[in-house]
């Protein structure tokens, strides 16, 4: 089951024997000796699980978009087959990372917090993007087809390089910016309950490119800031507490060319939000307050 | 930062293996405009006959004889005309009624079904077409 290349592990064993040749000292030898007698109860034990695996009933087969740049032999992207045992509840997250600690370590995915907030683990799964986290292997369809996020450059395997959707966040000054500072020294900034319902659904972005990878214009227009960096926008500067001045400078970077204007109600980025934000709605609702903003009538 | 691999082809069909009602809209949408615009150059160069026919003598009108009365004449009696005509009629009503949608969507209202308006339309199209099929049809077989 493992994904070495047969190529790759007879190299390998080449030149750990060229090296043996050249220096014939009793540490090596014991050295390779240990890691031979390790590489061969790891094969038994993949083999075993996978074997395991395979009689089970309850197996999920997993496809898995693997690329390596750095591994000749793997620079050509392919997709690996893995049969992981079903449990209840079980996730594309908890499968892949069975996968990865049972048949093939180099299998490569962000993942931190495994509850959903931290946004490291989305990928496309079955032709959409999801949290993988989030997402309930019972509710998929098989085989789980897992690949990195469409377009975005992919660096390995299921890592994507995310660097262009963190540039077009911060485009957008994501942070709480204020002119009038209240008078006192230790009165705080209070914001109204309504006011907060308002930007509620906005603030619970976590910045995992979901949205910006299912969105159709942000591929075909690379400086289309995108359904996050928006609704990032929409949060401040729906924001009471910023005031007229800022709010202004906000709807000027929002109203640019490659803006809220770019958007063409797809809706795909709301459907795909693991965090339910109505991006599409806040898009729309920063495009009327941009012609409010513009309208003069005299 | 090491070497990165472009996916191209391979990202850009799995793309269109799961959309959601609102791509389609969008797509049918785009579709439906470009038809509309291309008929609309065909629209004008029929109409664009009524000038040469203008100028033709009484006797000529009176025998609908004209180059406008033949040219709408000659068309009509083409059976694929006659079909073509139920699709444009299909393409412009569904136009319209995504049209109708979008704008409600521009203004903010009611985001949540937008799937649901959408499936509204296709069906509301659907129903117009079936019901036109007679009208243009008549006569042609």
């Amino acid at each position: 089951m493992s994904t070495q290349i047969p190529k790759q592990t007879e190299k390998a064993e080449e030149t750990e024997a060229e090296t043996e040749a050249e220096t014939p000292s009793k540490g090596d030898e014991r050295r390779a000796e240990k890691r031979r007698r390790a590489d061969e109860k790891r094969r038994q034990r993949q083999a075993e699980e996978a074997e395991k695996a395979a009689a089970d009933e309850h197996t999920i087969e997993l496809r898995v978009f693997r690329y390596d740049p750095d591994v000749e032999g793997k620079q050509e992207p392919r997709f690996d087959t893995f049969h992981v045992p079903f449990e209840k509840g079980m996730t594309v997250l908890d499968a892949l990372m069975y996968a990865r600690d049972t048949y093939d370590s180099s299998l490569t995915f962000r993942h931190s917090c495994r509850q959903a907030i931290c946004g490291s683990d989305a990928m496309f799964v079955n032709g959409g993007q999801k949290l993988a986290c989030k997402t309930q292997i019972s509710e998929l369809d098989e085989p789980v087809r897992i690949e990195p996020l469409p377009h975005a450059e992919v660096t390995k395997d299921l890592v994507v390089d995310m660097e262009h959707f963190y540039d077009q966040m911060e485009a957008v000054e994501p942070y709480f910016q204020t002119n009038d500072v209240p008078d006192g020294e230790l009165e705080e900034q209070r914001q109204s309950r309504e006011n907060r319902e308002k930007v509620k659904m906005s603030t619970r972005c976590i910045w995992c490119g979901a949205c910006m990878s299912s969105c159709n214009i942000a591929a075909g227009d690379n400086e289309y800031l995108g359904p996050a960096a928006i609704n990032k926008a929409y949060r401040f500067a729906m924001d009471e507490r910023e005031g007229e001045d800022v709010k202004q400078k906000r709807l000027e970077i929002i109203e640019q060319e490659h803006g809220v204007w770019r958007c063409q109600t797809q809706f795909s980025c709301t459907e795909v939000c693991p965090k339910d934000i109505p991006l599409t709605e806040h898009i729309q609702e920063l495009k009327r307050e941009a012609v409010k903003n513009n309208l003069k009538f005299w | 930062m090491s070497q990165s691999y472009n996916r191209g082809l391979i990202e850009d069909f799995s793309r269109w293996r799961e959309f959601e009602a609102g791509m389609w809209a969008w797509i049918f949408h785009k579709f439906t405009g470009w038809v509309l615009i291309g008929y609309l150059f065909t629209h004008i160069a029929v109409l664009s006959t009524a000038i040469p026919a203008a100028g033709a003598e009484q006797a000529v009108l009176a025998a609908e004889a004209d180059i406008y009365t033949q040219t709408i004449v000659t068309l009509e009696e083409l059976l694929l005309v006659r079909v073509l005509e139920v699709g444009l009629l299909a393409v412009a009503v569904f136009h319209m009624l995504n049209g109708t949608r979008l704008l409600l969507v521009d203004l903010g209202i009611g985001l949540e079904s937008q799937d649901k308006s959408f499936y509204a339309s296709l069906i509301l199209t659907g129903a117009i077409t079936v019901a036109s099929v007679p009208t243009f049809i008549a006569g042609a077989f």
